[in-house]
């Protein structure tokens, strides 16, 4: 578990990026000063981007260096309030109702407060996020968005302007300080601008060779320092071409770590031939980058480096 | 502004003036607007409150009763111009209320509302598409054909405008497409198979626990989202501007409706499209495209359709309708590539060919030939009842006129549907 205890929150587009750095997230400043912002400001944090990128690392990121608690909401087709929100135990309910019953108290007012109590209620993410203390409120991160149904995002807007939360049995919950939301989202599917709205947003970019190095350096520290600067040229060279999917960020630590589990020092043609499936997810892309581009586009980094050192 | 004395003097036109604006109200309500006999009171009242100190002053208090919705906005400025303008009854009343009147000062207007507004000023219009009953027709009957019938199975390229402006009024009460899927969400039904714990504890508590019912929820249905690739080339500009009113048409009642046109290059065109008034929307998607009628490059337009959009817009199990006469001159292995990637990230993919309508179609042209093994259905376009067919087919109810290509491959070796198979 990380560090428990909350710490403040950054006072300046400075710190947030010496926060973010110290949680090993490699951040450009433009992702810091929108977070920095979003967290002065209270207002959600929308992040958009290629799959892979780190848009959910930077939640975890945050979370562990502000000490905070991180509550996920995994969004996908069918999410409905029950599961977002909250539900009740019916079991318990169940028992309650019999145990009322044999105790011999008929009053229907003392049983319905007693079975829609908050004993018998199952707190689900939402809920989490916005019974948070003061001074102490968690991340919610709200993940790929982009896979519920509109209606869920409609129910968000109201959640996510007034952070509070009606229960029919029991009232209505508010945040006694606004959670650090941050919704990230893989575009399969446009966000309604009424959402966005309410958020600061931020495309979430592919990151330049200087910065992806230092990443994997970070990331993969076992990794020697010609594999990794291989590892990233290379990387880099995919992006641009015309590929189907190009290769993340994520998909560069996992290759430099797979390398280095393989006691691979340097890239050389038959590996990357052999491991391309951790780069690449589509068999078009994979047979457009046969063994000549391959062994190409290697070439082409080795003299790249070669010249920059 | 008028001044409480003035308003005194309003008193006496007000007879003239009221009727003036009942007939300006009826007039906007045939353009299209919802304006209903408390709107018209409304304006009275408004009027006679503000009282008019300008042209622009009534032109405003008038718009701001009757005016509700923003896609109503040029309809009313074009039927403003031309009621009050034609009759000069602004400037009477004025000369009349004050001593000088104001130079009534032209706004810029845009122009889109303008055929609607002077339609519905200038005379009812006509009932001339009575339905009549449908008749077996044979080719050479064509005499004892009705207008409406004719129309129907006219073919858009030979269609005048007036017959296009029928085409576009009769595609407005066509029946859109029913198509639903099943999603992963619930919603309480009167009996199915999933219980609903949390509406039966409920429900249940209403009788103290005693009596505890069951009660259920099935899976909900929405209908899948529709993307639209409309070509718009110049060997298909004779059907893309009809068919934009048809996307029109579509968007405005359905959700979900992505439409993209292209030619030499790929151009979204979903946002313009959900411009309520029509011909905003189409003045609006004009200025949008700027390949208009020029060459086109298929395969390119599928590739970057594929690379830039087909994960945000192809998500939810959508139906692809891709408007194309497939007459591709250079990268025909890239055409069927793209081809390929399409049909695989959707649920279904529709090729309406306007190039259908020639009843001894064969699919010689490489570019067909490349692309018709990867599409589910092959449907023509090119009249009003090629498009309700396609509706019907949308909606799961009708196969009659193209039937779904049986087996993949195997199609672009069989015949087409007239005729025998020839070689490109």
């Amino acid at each position: 578990m990380p560090d428990q205890t909350p710490r403040p929150l950054p006072r300046s587009i400075d710190e947030t990026l010496t926060l973010l750095t110290e949680g090993d997230y490699v951040a450009d400043r433009a992702l810091a000063t929108v977070l920095y912002l979003s967290l002065t400001m209270q207002r959600p944090l929308f992040l958009e981007g290629e799959a892979g990128v780190g848009k959910t690392e930077i939640a975890k990121v945050l979370s562990t260096a502000l000490g905070r608690r991180l509550i996920r909401l995994q969004c996908y087709e069918g999410l409905d309030v029950s599961s977002a929100v909250y539900e009740w135990n019916y079991a318990a309910q169940m028992i309650e109702i019999r145990m009322e019953e044999a105790a011999g108290s008929a009053d229907r007012k003392t049983m319905e407060r007693n079975v829609f109590s908050e004993r018998h209620l199952i707190r689900r993410p939402v809920l989490e996020a916005i019974s948070g203390e003061a001074g102490a409120a968690p991340v919610f991160l709200i993940d790929e968005l982009d896979r519920t149904d509109e209606a869920f995002e409609a129910f968000l807007l109201e959640v996510l302007s007034d952070y509070q939360v009606t229960i029919p049995e029991l009232g209505t919950v508010k945040a006694a300080e606004p959670p650090i939301v941050i919704i990230t989202t893989n575009r399969t599917r446009e966000i309604h601008d009424a959402l966005k709205r309410r958020c600061l947003y931020h495309w979430v970019d592919y990151p330049d060779a200087a910065r992806e190095l230092e990443i994997v350096s970070r990331k993969v520290p076992d990794a020697s320092a010609r594999l990794s600067g291989e590892v990233v040229a290379y990387v880099q060279r995919l992006r641009q071409m015309d590929l189907f999917k190009v290769p993340g960020v994520a998909e560069s630590i996992d290759w430099a770590t797979a390398l280095t589990e393989l006691d691979r020092l340097a890239l050389d043609p038959q590996t990357i031939s052999d491991t391309l499936g951790v780069l690449l997810k589509y068999q078009d892309d994979i047979a457009r980058l046969g063994e000549g581009e391959s062994a190409r586009l290697l070439e082409e980094v080795r003299s790249e480096l070669a010249t920059a050192d | 502004m008028a001044r409480p004395e003035e308003m005194a003097d309003t008193r006496e036109p007000e007879g003239r003036l009221g009727e003036n604006i009942v007939h300006f109200a009826r007039s906007l309500r045939k353009a299209g607007l919802n304006v209903g006999p408390a709107s018209v009171t409304d304006a009275i009242n408004a009027v006679l409150a503000a009282g008019i100190g300008s042209r622009e002053d009534f032109y405003w208090t008038l718009h701001a009763v009757l005016v509700k919705r923003h896609e109503d906005h040029a309809v009313f400025d074009e039927a403003f111009r031309l009621f009050w303008r034609s009759r000069e009854l602004v400037e009477k009343m004025l000369a009349m209320l004050s001593p000088v009147a104001p130079a009534g000062a032209q706004r810029e207007k845009p122009r889109s509302g303008e055929k609607r507004a002077s339609e519905a000023l200038a005379k009812p219009p006509e009932r001339e598409r009575k339905q009549e009953p449908d008749t077996e027709i044979e080719i050479d009957a064509r005499f004892s054909l009705s207008a409406s019938e004719v129309l129907r199975s006219r073919d858009f390229a030979q269609m005048s405008a007036a017959e296009l402006e029928l085409a576009r009024r009769a595609m407005r009460k066509m029946i859109m497409p029913h198509d639903r899927v099943k999603t992963r969400r619930h919603q309480p039904v009167a009996s199915g198979r999933r219980l609903d714990p949390r509406a039966m504890m409920r429900h249940g508590l209403r009788t103290g626990g005693d009596l505890i019912l069951p009660r259920f929820t099935a899976p909900r249905s929405v209908q899948p989202p529709l993307v639209v690739l409309a070509d718009i080339s110049g060997s298909m500009s004779q059907y893309s501007r009809i068919f934009l009113h048809f996307l029109h048409v579509l968007s405005e009642r359905r959700r979900h409706v992505h439409s993209f046109v292209f030619g030499t290059r790929l151009t979204n065109l979903t946002r313009q499209l959900r411009h309520r008034d029509p011909d905003e929307a189409l003045a609006e998607c004009t200025k949008a495209v700027e390949d208009w009628s020029g060459g086109t490059r298929i395969g390119e337009a599928l590739h970057v359709f594929n690379m830039d959009w087909s994960r945000r817009v192809l998500g939810q199990g959508a139906t692809v309708i891709l408007m194309t006469d497939g007459l591709e001159r250079d990268r025909i292995d890239l055409l069927e590539r793209e081809t390929e990637r399409l049909s695989k990230s959707c649920r279904r993919l529709i090729w309406v060919n306007p190039l259908l309508r020639f009843d001894g179609f064969e699919p010689k042209a490489r570019g067909v030939r490349a692309m018709l093994p990867h599409v589910d259905e092959l449907r023509p376009v090119h009249s009003l009842e090629a498009i309700s067919d396609l509706c019907d087919a949308l909606s799961g109810a009708d196969r009659k006129a193209w039937k779904p290509l049986a087996k993949p491959h195997a199609t672009a070796h069989t015949a087409g549907p007239g005729g025998a198979h020839g070689r490109a």
